[in-house]
């Protein structure tokens, strides 16, 4: 690492890039071989000497505490004492050194909010300041995207610039291409922990791709067109609230057809989560009907709607798709462990449900060191498949994919795409929400877009990319200036972020 | 941050330097204690134990920290013991003359104590004749049965997420109903036994369905709601005991009729013996609630709904119809621990106290056991011996009977302190992790 240097770290999930950084950290301790510093070897204990060192992280899951306020998440750890031996905490030195390093490095945070209450993005940069009030020359950014928005992403990379302008040093750990290509200054590819190439950021992104999974990838999918048969999902004036009470989706009208992918495309939290979870059975409807199939399964459990041959990857994996602490094999059955062959009445049949987790797992290239295994401990591509390839293991009507692959390397992305296409091929119809747009473009045959709760326009997939970000920023090609909160999602549609997974 | 290295232990070293003595003679009385485990015949052991407990012994485990924990426990119980006897702690006015004097004391009072105790649990070597050989196991296994049902009840509500706080009420509940259906119906023997156990449950379903059907419809947290029902029902079992019909009418104090003899669990190894056939039932419990958690579809949802509620809804589970069912289950098996208490040999009347702590202890057997079903067992047993020890310690050592509820106390905060006991002893770290994330779960 150079002074001033943006040096990503690219690898798939489960590569080790985040182990790597972790010892880097002090966080853990090295079997063999040594850090260097300056030249010199250098021996971390714990995250401590990490700090003395100079060595900042900000870590993918925020270590913040959410009821505390900026300035005292701050302080935490490093905490400013007055008063001699009574130890009252010096917040206004804190908040004074607070507002400096983020006015120095123009991170705006209001020092006196209060965690919970901030959106992801500054979160994040309330690590940041974190780290950087610690005088650190080294910071350690782990898959700082994942969780941010593709305008959040912009601002992320843009203060990245500032800081590399101040002479710090930055490792930038990620497996979105797009914005290693945006940021980098020297690129090292890691696979299976191993370091297996550096690249400089012109290479393309194929190149790139290539290095990471070992083998060349297709960033498109392959497919022919759609034939659509009947409609198999119908939603009609579908309204629903949000957990607090607030209008989400405000009459949604939609069809999808048997052997067609219908995308939603849309900026995250226009009601796309809310849409789905009604449709699922998870969120009561206010109005409007669910139609599957010619049946009316608005009011069914969620239970009925799976069993009519529904299949549901969720969007948040690890809340609402996986339970951790079960194996790969009880994950595999979440919901079908009372159906035959896997239960008979009371019993549960565990040889069927190892055996069939066995076949999935190999059918499903789930990456596990065995199907008892806890599912906590795969990494986030391979716990995705785990979902996919439960919904998948039995015949559907409807898929419904929402985010599918949020957070999942390159590898997995190529799969998990080749299999909704292979399920739309034999006739189901599916439903993809993303609000990655390129992933919407790859695999929709028919794009509707969501916009406060509304789907705003249904469009093709050969409309360009600035046609639809209009749409998602809620401008329809005849009323240009609809309302004056356009603004605000008006940058979305240029936002690189959007265009990398694919 | 969150794997901090674990604190160096700066644990209270006073039992080793005070009491040299004290602790070498629980080297030999603590070493004879585990023997408690498998001296008995009662739970039977999975198979998979045996070889878990050669592969894991010398990690932090578990097991071995389980072990360590009673060994601590006993330690400094040893020191209690010591400082409160007024005649040993003179002994050490002159220590530094003689020394002697005050080991020997403290080594007899201690080895007498925890020696009484292992013959009041166990066996003991001087009994002559069948009846007064089994008398220590009998008594222990009559102090296990209830444990076992009111761990169990605790147990089976926490992993499904659930704080069962009140299977003191559950069983509270359930003494009533199986006491009045002991000496209010007139049935056969057999059946009324039977009728007798079953209206136990039935009592103890009520009470659990109550804080489940609660939780379910309106969230209401089911800790409060449960020890609310605890005192509800306490109290109704007072005013129950005076009323016409259920009073004993020979009798001007709180306490009932009793039950009939038709209605009592039969004994096991004779009338003189107070062992009686709850702990088999205890046992057949502890299987069914082991096969309901790991094999079948009703444990698959109760797990699923434990350990991520979300998850578990989004794939179809009912988590309110789970919450309900839990309750009821947690309630049926306190209900039977009632059930044992007063169709079996501690009592054949309602008393005010008949429950005793049964529902309370069931907490810390259920934290004891890991919340596994043939864990609560054996820590069932363990109460169950330290308190059949305890009585006898009492009578024979003049050690009160409190300090073997000391005792409990100390092993059970060892034992939650997992990091403790390891940094005492230095071991290996394991998957202690884990035991601490067990105990924390479901606050």
């Amino acid at each position: 690492m150079e002074p001033g240097e943006i040096h990503a770290l690219l690898g798939e999930n489960g590569a080790g890039k985040s182990t790597l950084m972790n010892v880097l950290y002090g966080l853990y301790h090295p079997d063999e071989g040594e850090i260097l510093v300056d030249g010199r070897p250098l021996k971390l204990k714990g995250p401590s000497d990490a700090i003395a060192a100079g060595i900042g992280m900000v870590h993918q899951h925020f270590m913040l505490v959410p009821v505390f306020t900026v300035t005292e998440n701050i302080m935490l750890g490093a905490e400013q004492v007055r008063g001699g031996i009574a130890g009252f905490l010096d917040r206004r030195r804190a908040r004074r050194e607070v507002t400096e390093v983020s006015e120095r490095y123009n991170l705006r945070v209001d020092p006196d909010a209060i965690i919970e209450d901030l959106p992801v993005g500054i979160q994040q940069r309330v690590e940041i300041v974190k780290a950087l009030t610690r005088d650190v020359d080294l910071l350690i950014l782990d898959e700082p995207t994942a969780v941010l928005t593709p305008q959040e992403t912009e601002e992320l990379l843009t203060v990245m610039r500032a800081l590399k302008a101040a002479g710090k040093s930055i490792v930038f750990i990620t497996h979105k291409l797009g914005e290693v290509k945006a940021i980098a200054d020297r690129i090292t590819v890691i696979r299976r922990g191993r370091t297996v190439g550096t690249a400089s950021p012109e290479a393309s992104r194929d190149e790139l791709a290539a290095l990471m999974v070992g083998r060349s990838v297709r960033l498109t999918v392959e497919k022919q067109p759609a034939n659509p048969g009947r409609p198999v999902l119908e939603v009609a004036g579908l309204v629903v609230d949000d957990d607090r009470q607030v209008r989400a989706v405000d009459g949604v009208d939609l069809t999808v057809h048997a052997g067609e992918v219908l995308g939603i495309a849309g900026v995250q939290g226009n009601g796309q989560t809310e849409l789905i979870e009604a449709i699922m059975g998870l969120r009561p409807l206010l109005a409007g009907t669910v139609t599957l199939d010619g049946q009316q399964v608005d009011g069914w459990s969620t239970k009925k709607v799976l069993r009519a041959g529904v299949g549901y990857v969720p969007e948040d994996r690890s809340v609402d798709g996986v339970v951790k602490e079960f194996s790969v094999a009880e994950n595999l059955v979440l919901d079908l462990y009372d159906r035959p062959p896997f239960g008979r009445g009371l019993a549960l049949r565990l040889d069927e449900i190892t055996k069939s987790a066995r076949e999935r797992i190999a059918q499903f290239d789930v990456r596990t060191s065995s199907a008892e295994a806890p599912v906590g401990t795969l990494s986030g591509g391979n716990q995705q498949k785990v979902i996919v390839a439960r919904e998948l293991s039995r015949p559907l009507k409807l898929f419904i994919a929402a985010q599918p692959t949020r957070g999942v390397d390159v590898g997995s992305i190529e799969f998990i795409h080749s299999r909704v296409i292979h399920e739309r091929d034999i006739g189901t119809a599916v439903l993809v929400v993303s609000s990655e747009l390129d992933e919407v473009l790859a695999l929709a045959d028919r794009i509707a877009v969501m916009y406060r709760g509304r789907i705003i326009g249904i469009v093709g997939p050969d409309t360009s990319r600035e046609a639809i970000g209009l749409l998602m920023a809620g401008i329809t090609p005849g009323t240009a200036t609809e309302d004056g909160t356009a603004t605000d999602g008006g940058t979305t549609a240029e936002v690189p972020g959007s265009e990398d997974e694919a | 941050m969150s794997n901090a290295v674990p604190p160096s232990g700066s644990p209270d070293k006073e039992p080793a330097t005070e009491t040299p003595a004290a602790r070498t003679a629980l080297g030999t009385t603590g070493s004879a204690e585990p023997a408690t485990t498998p001296g008995s015949p009662e739970p039977p052991r999975r198979p998979s134990l045996g070889q878990a407990f050669l592969e894991n012994l010398w990690a932090a485990n578990t097991f071995t920290v389980t072990l360590l924990s009673l060994f601590l426990a006993m330690v400094v119980g040893a020191v209690l013991m010591i400082v409160s006897d007024p005649e040993v702690v003179a002994t050490y006015s002159y220590f530094t003359a003689r020394p002697g004097d005050a080991l020997q004391a403290s080594w007899a009072l201690v080895s007498d104590a925890y020696a009484n105790m292992f013959r009041g649990a166990v066996f003991d070597p001087g009994a002559v004749g069948f009846q007064a050989a089994m008398s220590p196991i009998s008594e222990t296994l009559t102090y296990t049965a209830p444990l076992v049902f009111t761990g169990l009840s605790v147990a089976l509500a926490f992993r499904g997420g659930l704080f069962n706080i009140g299977a003191q009420g559950q069983a509270t509940m359930g003494v009533i109903l199986a006491a009045l259906a002991g000496f209010l119906l007139p049935l056969p023997p057999g059946l009324h036994l039977a009728v007798a156990v079953l209206a136990g449950a039935l009592g103890g379903a009520i009470w659990g369905f109550i804080p489940g059907i609660l939780k379910a419809r309106t969230g209401a947290h089911e800790v409060i709601n449960t020890i609310m029902l605890n005192y509800i029902a306490m109290y109704f079992l007072t005013w129950l005991i005076v009323q016409n019909g259920v009073q004993d009418p020979n009798r001007t104090d709180a306490i009932s009729r009793p039950v009939d003899a038709s209605a009592q669990l039969p004994r096991l190894f004779g009338d003189t013996l107070r062992a009686h056939s709850g702990i088999i039932l205890a046992v057949l419990a502890t299987w069914a609630v082991a096969w309901l958690l790991n094999r079948s579809t009703l444990g698959f949802e109760l797990r699923a709904v434990g350990a991520n509620p979300d998850a578990a809804r989004t794939a179809g589970i009912s988590v309110t119809r789970t919450y309900v069912l839990i309750m009821v289950f947690a309630g049926v098996l306190a209900g039977l621990g009632g059930s044992t208490m007063v169709l079996g040999s501690t009592a054949t009347a309602l008393t005010p106290l008949i429950v005793a702590q049964i529902g309370f202890d069931g907490i810390l057997v259920a934290l004891l056991g890991r919340v596994k079903p043939w864990g609560v067992a054996l820590a069932a047993l363990l109460f169950g011996a330290l308190q059949a020890g305890g009585n006898r310690m009492q009578s024979y050592a003049g050690i009160s009977l409190e300090l073997g509820t000391v005792l409990q106390a100390l092993i059970v905060i060892f034992i939650a302190a997992p990091a403790l006991v390891k940094a005492i002893f230095q071991l290996r770290a394991a998957r202690a992790a884990r035991l601490q994330t067990s105990l924390a779960k479901g606050w």
